[in-house]
Order: structure tokens, then sequence, then C-alpha cells
């Protein structure tokens, strides 16, 4: 009886957590392409609902009822499984995300490092997605999107290094508490700029779109999916695209602090200010977005290893030798 | 020079510009039209949806002359005629299929007698290909209902026939 209660409470959690999420990527969906229309002086979607925001849900609609391809020649249980991982993987990472100080659906010792794990694990959706289609642009989308995935995950395991010199801890929340005095962000500037563009290319978001190129590629690995399946493409697209936005604020922007510890600030309850945080990087992913054009592959790996990965390796060096010299190391408890 | 580049790049200032410039255009006033809500400015040289006009005693103009029917790079017009009781020329079938057209206005610019036109009217799609067959009853009834501003655009147009 009582483990049969857990279950249910567990059950309850998860939900309580899993359905505003899934709500905010269909409201996040809109809100990107507002802001991008917005910036290009269009209107953007703003029929269905008070100004569009049901747009994601006429088009999840849509989706549903459209017909599901799977071409004769693919793989077919890989094609079929490619984006149920792709969406799962994105999905189950927010378990261990502080939305303040108690709610949190998983707090574990090792929340960055499973963080870390499962956004690394976001490839092999997206690699077996575009192997079983067996068709061209598929094919070398796939192999382009796991080169800039694997090629920019490295600098960002590098600047988490960073981070985790200030903190010496690996829990999300004990890198929040950490923050109380000052924000990652400003001892940090430099690998928080290195860390968001990082994100664009891990989310393949625009200007690091390559797999996805339709100059070049068709749709990259989504080419030959269509109806639900490829809206869970699109639905893990956006909800790791959020994941990597709630990243940055817990690791730079002091996840659910408020900005100063004053009256007015602490009067708004504290996963409001995570969830502005959250909207705030990402209205600065849809803005980028909209305003830079797409690198070559070439640049895109010359930004990844030659440049990032040395510049976030000689910045952990010196946050060390920073934190060494003036004795800030995080003692052992 | 080369430094000045460097700095350039390090600072990305080209990138914060463009992105300030896009903050700014967020703010600017939109340049599209709310279309189903709003529409735009039609030309009333605007080559749209066809139609037959009547004279005002409500005698059609058409004079089954063929014209257009020859003069149609499509060929979509099908002109079938018959010489009335009272010895004038009339159309007993007048189709145009409106997928074949290809709205360059011919048809138009060929009558001798304003009969056929083309209206401002855009929004006609429909949900099966049958729909677009037009017939005489069609176009006629097309003409009726934008009789005020058909007359009006040829006026308008007039001095440039």
């Amino acid at each position: 009886m009582n483990s049969l209660y857990i279950l249910f409470d567990e059950i309850y959690r998860i939900l309580f957590l899993l359905i505003p999420v899934l709500v905010t990527v269909a409201m996040i969906v809109w809100l990107d392409r507002r802001v991008w229309a917005f910036v290009q002086k269009r209107r953007g979607p703003n029929v269905v609902g008070p100004f569009g925001l049901l747009q994601s849900v006429a088009d999840a609609l849509k989706y549903i009822f459209k017909e599901i391809i799977i071409p004769a020649s693919s793989n077919k249980l890989i094609f079929i499984i490619a984006p149920i991982i792709t969406m799962t993987l994105a999905l189950i990472a927010w378990a261990v995300i502080p939305f303040s100080e108690n709610l949190i659906l998983a707090d574990i010792n090792v929340g960055i490092l499973y963080l870390f794990a499962i956004s690394s694990l976001g490839v092999y959706g997206i690699i077996m997605g575009g192997w079983a289609s067996n068709s061209k642009y598929p094919f070398l989308g796939a192999i382009r999107s796991a080169a800039q995935m694997v090629s920019y995950e490295v600098s960002i395991g590098v600047i988490i290094i960073n981070v985790l010199l200030f903190t010496g801890s690996l829990n999300l929340k004990d890198i929040v508490l950490a923050q109380q005095n000052m924000w990652f962000v400003l001892p940090l500037f430099p690998m928080f700029v290195i860390f968001f563009i990082s994100a664009l290319a891990e989310t393949n978001r625009p200007p690091f779109d390559l797999p996805e190129a339709e100059a070049e590629l068709v749709a990259g690995y989504q080419t030959e999916y269509s109806g639900m399946m490829y809206a869970m493409f699109w639905l893990g697209e956006y909800a790791n695209i959020l994941l990597m936005c709630a990243m940055g604020s817990v690791l730079f922007l002091g996840g659910w602090l408020p900005p100063m510890d004053i009256g007015i600030f602490s009067l708004i309850p504290a996963p409001f200010w995570f969830i502005f945080k959250i909207l705030f990087l990402f209205i600065l992913f849809a803005l980028v977005k909209a305003t830079v054009p797409r690198y070559r592959y070439d640049q895109l790996m010359k930004l990844g290893w030659k440049i990032f990965l040395p510049l976030s390796l000689i910045w952990v060096v010196l946050t060390a030798a920073y934190l060494l010299y003036f004795d800030l190391l995080p003692k052992q408890i | 020079m080369k430094i000045g580049r460097l700095l350039k790049t390090i600072f990305m200032v080209d990138f914060i510009t463009g992105l300030l410039i896009a903050i700014k255009e967020v703010f600017k006033s939109k340049k599209t039209i709310n279309y189903p809500f709003e529409k735009g400015q039609v030309s009333p040289r605007a080559r749209g949806e066809h139609a037959l006009r009547r004279y005002p005693n409500g005698e059609e103009r058409c004079i089954a002359c063929k014209l257009c029917e020859a003069v149609c790079p499509a060929q979509a017009i099908t002109i079938e005629s018959t010489e009335r009781e009272d010895g004038s020329r009339k159309t007993t079938r007048y189709d145009i299929d409106m997928l074949k057209c290809i709205y360059c206005g011919l048809c138009e610019e060929s009558c001798p007698v304003d009969a056929i036109v083309q209206g401002p009217n855009f929004e006609f799609a429909t949900e099966t290909r049958e729909e677009l067959y037009y017939n005489k009853e069609k176009l006629l009834e097309n003409g009726d209902r934008w009789e005020n501003i058909l007359a009006a655009n040829i006026k308008a147009d007039n001095p440039y026939r």
C-alpha cells in the first residue's frame, strides 16, 4: 500500500513537471516565430487564439491528422524509435532542473553531470533518424549534426568545469545557492558568451543550423519524416533549446535567485525568476536566429575546435589560479 | 587595421550592432497587413476573376465574336453561339477553364464591347477543381455582383487604353 502511494506520488510529481514543460514548449514555438516576425517587421502568427497563442496547438493537431510515411527502404524500427528518443531525452533532462529551493523533481548530487550526459545522448536521436531514413540528405544532415554536437559539447564541458571550480558541487541546487552573492555571469562573462554560442550550436539553432540547412540538405535528418513523427522531432528540438536556456540560467544567471536580495524582488516567487531568466535567454536565442546568417561548415568547426576549446581551457586555468591565489576555492565539507 | 579587426572580432562588435538593430526593428511599425481582416489596395487594372458584363437594360454585352477565344494563349475559353429571333448573335455557351487561365488579360483587351473583363476579385479559391470550370451563368453572376466596381475600374483606366 505504501509503495503504491509512493508510486502515485511520483507519477503526480512527474506530470506536474511534464505538462507545464510541454505546454511551455508549444508556447515557446509561438514566441520564437513571433520574435522572428517582429524583427522582420511582419506580424507572425496572430489568428489562432489571443495573439495567436494557440498556433502551436493548431499545428500539433494538423500534424496528428497527417499521414505518417515510412520510406520502403528505411530501417523501420530505428526510423520510428529516433523521434521518440529525441523527445524523451529532451524531456527527462528536466527532472534535475531546480525551479526553486524545494521545487525540484530529482535532487541528485550529480545533477549537472546528468544534464550533460543527457544532452550528449541527444545526438543519437538525430543520427538514428538520419541513418534509418536510408536517403542522402538525412544521412548527410545527421553526420553534420553529430560532428557539430560532439564538437561543441567539448567546450560546454570545459565551461561547466569553470562553474564547478566556483561551486565545488555538481548538485544544481548548490550551484544556484553558491551564486547568492554574485551571479557567475559577472566573473565568467566570456564563458557565458561562449556557453550561449555553444548552446546555439548544440541545439542546431541558426546560425549553426547546418544539419537542416534548407539550401543544401532539404531539411537534413527530418527530410523523410512526416506527421506526428516530425512533430516529435520538432517538439524535442524546442524542448532542448528550452533546456539549454534553463542550464544557462542555472549555471550563470543564478537560477531562481532574484538579482538583489531586496524586498521588492523577493516578493516575486522564486520559480518566476527562473522562468523570467529562461525567457530572457530564449528571446536572445530567437533574436540571434533573426539576425545572423548561417555559418559555413568549416567555419563552424574552426570556431568550435580552434577558438572556443582553447579559450575555455585557458579560462579554466585562469579561474583556478585566481581562486587558488586568493584562497577562494570551495571548502570540502 | 588588422588589430582593429581582431578587437572587433573578439568583442563581437558587428554581432552586437546587428542584434541592437534587430531589437530596434521590433518596435517599428509593421510593414505587412493583417490579411484576411484587412486587405491591400487593388489597382483598377488588376487582372483577377473573370466576369461577363451586361448593359444597364439587362442585355448581355457579349456578341459572340470569339476574339477572346482566338486570342487566349492558354485556350481556356470555349464559346458556342447562335442567332436569336431578333437577328442578334449571342452565345449559348461561354466557358472559362480557370485552371488553364494564366490571367494575362488578353481576353479583356481584345473584347470590342467590354463584355469579358477581369475584376478585382482574387479570392475565389475552391475545394474542388470542378468548381473552377466557369460557365456562362457563373460569369454573368460575377458580372452582376461586381458591376459597380467593374464599371468604375474601366472608367478609371480609360485614359490609358
